[in-house]
């Protein structure tokens, strides 16, 4: 292959033990090789405690990696974090109570040193995007679960990082919020072309909304299967089409086939 | 007053009114000895007669009172902030600022009293100062301290200095754990001058006029000095409440009384 084009995320080799030579000694994740190409929607999914959120934060420099090496657009990923190369949203909206919705999407802005003027209008901007521009002067716990994580969202892309990073952002919401939530998330997808990585541990959320789902085994944490997922463009009819449960069950089979016999 | 003041305040007014009510009363009925309880009406009516007396001795007090937070709360303050910054700051400053809390400091009023001068109101002021300090300390370090891992891992992701950190998060965060001590602390700051008044300090306050009174068998007199005093906590409470509402716009309606 000549193609030199630089994935948006490179992980070779990358171990992670936390509490090194303790006796509670914990092999998050073990071996992981992968490459996430720009632009691209991947899901990280697999049992609990199988590493797929570390794997997010060592991508994310959040936490170091113990053995191996990330590159987030072709820099360590520590450098990548301090150029802020990326957003981040989790699974509990992280919004600053004290801070009214819009000053919580201009939080990163501000601690960017942008003018109040700059922050204001990009703010906006992402609040219409995620379709919240009429709750601009709210407080958080004024909206509701769903809102809250549009926000976290919308503050996420305010600096416009080419790549988003999702830790289970749906995991504390209702099926329906949940369902309306992942085509928005589409939706902003297709409109900003941003790289997503996004942890999740339901399976019809993974195959939904990805382009490829990683299938991980539980502790240590590895890659066990590297499904492509062709279900076409996604509509209210894909939920209910046969390819989308085929790979649902594609997906299904590879995390119970790495399920740890003991 | 519209119907929903009325509804909240109804029941406190009701209560004190009738609380009143009935301690007359019964004191009309049972006629106990005078020294035992005086009755509201006598009290008030010694407060009536006594009003400059039981006023001077509360702008006294009160100067106590105040000077006594203003150096105390700031102290708590920043010894939080020196607590929940640095290390070193949290493995010396803490452990002294428990024994400092565990020294029965109402008992070192005669010992201040030796060091700064019987009649001196610094004595007094250093009471309430080390009285207030610590539920501030305490619980200020806690508002600073317990901030969500959701949070602080945003804020690594966004690469922010710990100053950003502190500014945009921890400090936001202690706010209603600080309104929570000073509080109180106002409360304490009252109790702990006019305890310290009856070691020593200066003679017109409310501390001194109690114990006076008291030694005159005055008990209406000495009770409406006791009014005098409670009458300042709530008012710093209050205080306290109103400052709280200022600081924090972001925080829904609530009764006062709730934290």
């Amino acid at each position: 292959m000549t193609a030199t084009v630089q994935p948006a995320v490179q992980i070779s080799g990358v171990s992670k033990i936390f509490n090194l030579g303790k006796p509670n000694e914990v092999r998050a994740v073990e071996g992981i090789n992968l490459a996430i190409s720009e632009g691209s929607f991947v899901s990280l999914i697999g049992p609990s405690g199988c590493g797929k959120s570390t794997l997010l934060r060592l991508v994310a420099a959040l936490t170091p990696a113990s053995d191996g090496e990330i590159f987030v657009n072709g820099k360590p990923a520590e450098q990548a974090r301090l150029d802020r190369d990326y957003g981040m949203a989790f699974q509990t909206s992280g919004l600053f109570g004290w801070r009214t919705v819009i000053q919580n999407v201009e939080l990163p802005l501000h601690l960017m040193g942008w003018s109040k003027a700059e922050r204001r209008e990009r703010a906006a901007e992402m609040l219409e995007l995620v379709k919240l521009g009429d709750f601009a002067d709210y407080y958080p716990r004024e909206l509701s679960g769903g809102m809250q994580q549009r926000v976290s969202i919308a503050r996420a892309l305010s600096f416009r990082p080419s790549l988003l990073l999702m830790d289970e952002p749906f995991g504390a919401l209702d099926e329906m919020t949940r369902e309306h939530m992942q085509t928005e998330v589409l939706d902003i997808w297709n409109k900003t072309g941003k790289t997503i990585v996004f942890v999740t541990h339901s399976i019809p959320e993974a195959v939904f909304l990805s382009q490829r789902v990683i299938v991980m085994s539980a502790r240590p944490g590895r890659l066990a299967a590297d499904i492509t997922v062709d279900i076409g463009d996604r509509t209210f009819e894909t939920r209910e089409a046969p390819r989308f449960f085929d790979t649902i069950t594609q997906v299904r089979e590879a995390l119970r086939n790495k399920e740890p016999s003991a | 007053m519209n119907s929903k003041t009325f509804r909240t305040l109804a029941p406190s007014i009701f209560v004190g009114v009738g609380g009143l009510l009935f301690w007359e009363v019964s004191l009309a009925v049972l006629q106990p000895e005078g020294f035992l309880l005086p009755a509201p009406s006598s009290i008030a009516r010694a407060l009536f007669d006594n009003f400059d007396v039981v006023w001077t001795g509360m702008k006294s007090t009160g100067y106590i009172v105040v000077t006594g937070l203003l150096v105390g709360v700031p102290m708590g303050v920043v010894w939080a902030l020196l607590v929940s910054r640095f290390r070193l700051a949290n493995e010396t400053l803490t452990p002294l600022a428990i024994s400092l809390n565990a020294i029965p400091i109402i008992a070192l009023a005669p010992i201040f009293n030796a060091w700064f001068g019987l009649l001196s109101p610094v004595s007094n002021q250093a009471i309430v100062a080390l009285l207030v300090f610590f539920p501030v300390f305490i619980n200020t370090t806690k508002g600073l301290t317990e901030v969500g891992e959701t949070e602080l891992e945003l804020m690594r992701s966004y690469a922010s200095s710990s100053w950003q950190v502190a500014r945009t998060v921890r400090i936001p965060n202690a706010m209603p754990f600080f309104f929570t001590s000073l509080k109180i602390a106002s409360s304490l700051a009252v109790i702990g001058a006019i305890v310290a008044e009856y070691f020593g300090g200066r003679q017109d306050a409310l501390g001194p006029l109690i114990v006076q009174n008291a030694g005159l068998t005055r008990y209406a007199e000495a009770w409406s000095a006791v009014l005098a005093g409670s009458a300042m906590g709530i008012a710093l409470y209050l205080l306290s409440g109103v400052l709280e509402r200022f600081a924090m716009p972001w925080k829904p309606d609530a009764d006062m009384v709730e934290t």
